[in-house]
């Protein structure tokens, strides 16, 4: 790193022109997937909250199942139960509708699991009344400040407060939990058939061999959030323009440093001429990158949890490891390997050429 | 001590190859500055080149002390010209990010690891060679901020700070006005003979001819004259290995 510190030093500006450019992507980048890890978390939470290995869904005549269609009758929901190897069968029943406290109204997620399941951010606020509900802090929030005690109307229902607490939220609408008899009533109101929507299954059993003869699917809390109507669309437009700020990030890395390379060739074939070996003008070469990747990510990042601790009073953001140091690794790794295409113009660089003429 | 034995040397010319080095022998001692001279295309600087470890003659032969240079593997010779070789190039070759100390600090660091006692050792050779070709004062100066030859001359400090065996220099003078080219040839000389390098030192202009210990003569790739004049301690300094096929006239 002798001559690669000297350089950094010598042509700063062209250093910190480079480093600005990387922080600017890192910027974009933590921004962009904060804001994604926000928007998630207001659309899956509730899901991923629910106690169990994995989410069974009703199997749809036809296209992908969906938490919006999905119904499973007493028989399935007994048939998994009886199952071997399940341990634990969580019927839970998810709807969207509004929900009002005096003038004020809000799209809430409403979900009715059992009492006495597994704690969880979701079965947590589950009330021990039919004319009872739990609001999660966002509903709370929504719904004016409402605290236990308040009359809450939902759907020609009124329910008392009981609980609030816990951040749950379902379709970027925040959840309130209800008695599994009251969500049945109210699901009926709004034309349903007051099934349960999903089983939250615990245990190591057959799960194929079960949904297949149950006419469900299981699949992991994770993979099952794809059945949700707009998380596909909206994670993967999100999730497509954090790997194209990945590879621009790589390419714009690796051109700076082909360029910087192939402008400095002239003084790699002197140094290999004087005798320096190949493998360390390629880690002094590996090192420099390293250096302007480490700087400007890591400003990039401070900007990002500064403007996102600001941003998430007001906006869906993350802080989060997954939401910075995640991408922050990611950025790294490609700038890296954006630089080391560079280095070709260091393992080929003739040391003859020094000499100007070999003839 | 460098030798050279029998050297040829060949490169792709289309589907033929053109000789540049032509079954050349001569030997350099410590202590003795030997120029090579010939017209452009000659092969002098292809010459220096094979010295230098950084092309790999044909046929033949090169020692540098007692090592065989043309059995050693690219690896090897990087590493050899990192210990045992100096190079003086015809442009400075300056890094550009470097004060003229650290132009010769980094020799202690080609190696990628380099020892603390290797690195001790440059460092303290580093200011004394520093003044020794002038440019104590200059020492925190970078290439722009020097002229032409205080340049070369740091160039010269470079090439000996590792205390090597054989110089090899490559047209010092080129870029230099007559004065600096003489100041440059007579700290070349100076240094030769009082830090014992066997140097070879290729060039176009014989103004400084004086300051040689030897003159080869090099056309077609081949020594086509040999100057050896009277030694400080009157013996011949360079001359031609018996076997050499060097032909033509003897200049004087």
């Amino acid at each position: 790193m002798f001559v690669a510190w000297r350089d950094l030093r010598f042509a700063r500006g062209r250093f910190v022109l480079i480093g600005s450019v990387v922080a600017l992507i890192t910027l974009l980048v933590g921004f962009l997937a904060g804001l994604t890890g926000g928007l998630a978390a207001q659309n899956v939470s509730a899901v991923l909250a629910l106690p169990g290995d994995r989410i069974v869904l009703q199997h749809p005549a036809s296209g992908q199942a969906s938490f919006s269609e999905s119904a499973i009758a007493p028989s399935t929901v007994q048939a998994w139960r009886d199952a071997p190897g399940v341990d634990e069968v969580l019927p839970v029943g998810i709807v969207q509708g509004k929900a009002g406290l005096g003038d004020t109204t809000a799209a809430v997620a409403l979900f009715g699991p059992p009492s006495g399941a597994a704690p969880s951010a979701v079965t947590d606020l589950a009330p021990g009344a039919d004319d009872e509900i739990g609001l999660s802090a966002g509903a709370a929030k929504d719904l004016g400040g409402a605290t236990v005690g308040d009359r809450v109307s939902i759907l020609g229902g009124t329910y008392t407060v009981a609980s609030v607490g816990g951040d749950a939220w379902y379709s970027h609408t925040p959840v309130i939990v209800l008695t599994p008899e009251a969500w049945a009533q109210v699901d009926q109101r709004m034309g349903g058939d007051g099934e349960a929507t999903a089983l939250a299954v615990t245990g190591d059993p057959d799960w194929d061999a079960i949904a297949e003869r149950t006419d469900t699917v299981a699949q992991s809390p994770l993979l099952s959030l794809l059945a949700l109507d707009a998380f596909k669309s909206e994670i993967g437009s999100l999730g497509l323009m954090i790997a194209m700020l990945f590879g621009i990030s790589a390419l714009v890395v690796g051109a700076f440093f082909t360029v910087w390379t192939m402008q400095r060739s002239g003084d790699v074939a002197v140094l290999k001429a004087l005798g320096a070996t190949t493998p360390s003008l390629v880690r002094d070469a590996l090192g420099q990158a390293s250096v302007v990747l480490v700087v400007g990510i890591g400003v990039g990042m401070l900007i990002v949890v500064g403007l996102g601790t600001l941003a998430g009073q007001a906006l869906p953001f993350l802080l989060s490891p997954l939401t910075t140091l995640a991408p922050a690794a990611v950025m790294a790794v490609l700038g890296l390997a954006g630089a080391a295409v560079a280095l070709r113009n260091v393992t080929k660089s003739d040391p003859l050429t020094a000499l100007g003429s070999s003839r | 001590m460098i030798t050279l034995d029998d050297v040829t040397l060949t490169f792709p010319d289309g589907a033929s190859r053109v000789t540049a080095v032509d079954r050349v022998s001569f030997e350099g001692g410590a202590g003795q500055l030997t120029g090579i001279t010939g017209p452009s295309g000659s092969g002098k600087s292809s010459l220096l080149a094979v010295a230098a470890t950084l092309i790999r003659p044909d046929s033949g032969r090169v020692v540098i002390g007692d090592v065989d240079v043309t059995a050693l593997s690219r690896d090897e010779a990087t590493a050899l010209r990192r210990e045992r070789i100096g190079i003086v190039f015809q442009q400075s070759n300056l890094l550009p990010a470097l004060t003229a100390r650290e132009q010769l600090m980094v020799m202690a660091e080609l190696g990628g690891r380099s020892t603390a006692g290797r690195r001790r050792r440059v460092r303290g050779r580093v200011d004394e060679l520093l003044d020794a070709v002038g440019l104590a004062d200059h020492a925190g100066k970078r290439p722009a901020q020097l002229s032409g030859g205080q340049r070369q001359r740091v160039a010269i400090a470079r090439a000996l700070v590792h205390e090597p065996q054989v110089l090899l220099v490559d047209e010092p003078t080129s870029a230099l006005d007559q004065e600096r080219g003489a100041a440059i040839m007579s700290l070349i000389a100076e240094l030769t003979h009082d830090r014992a390098t066997a140097t070879l030192l290729v060039t176009h202009d014989l103004v400084h001819e004086q300051l040689l210990d030897a003159l080869l003569t090099v056309v077609d790739g081949r020594i086509v004259g040999v100057r050896e004049p009277a030694s400080r301690d009157g013996g011949a300094l360079s001359r031609p290995v018996p076997s050499s096929p060097c032909a033509g006239t003897t200049t004087t």
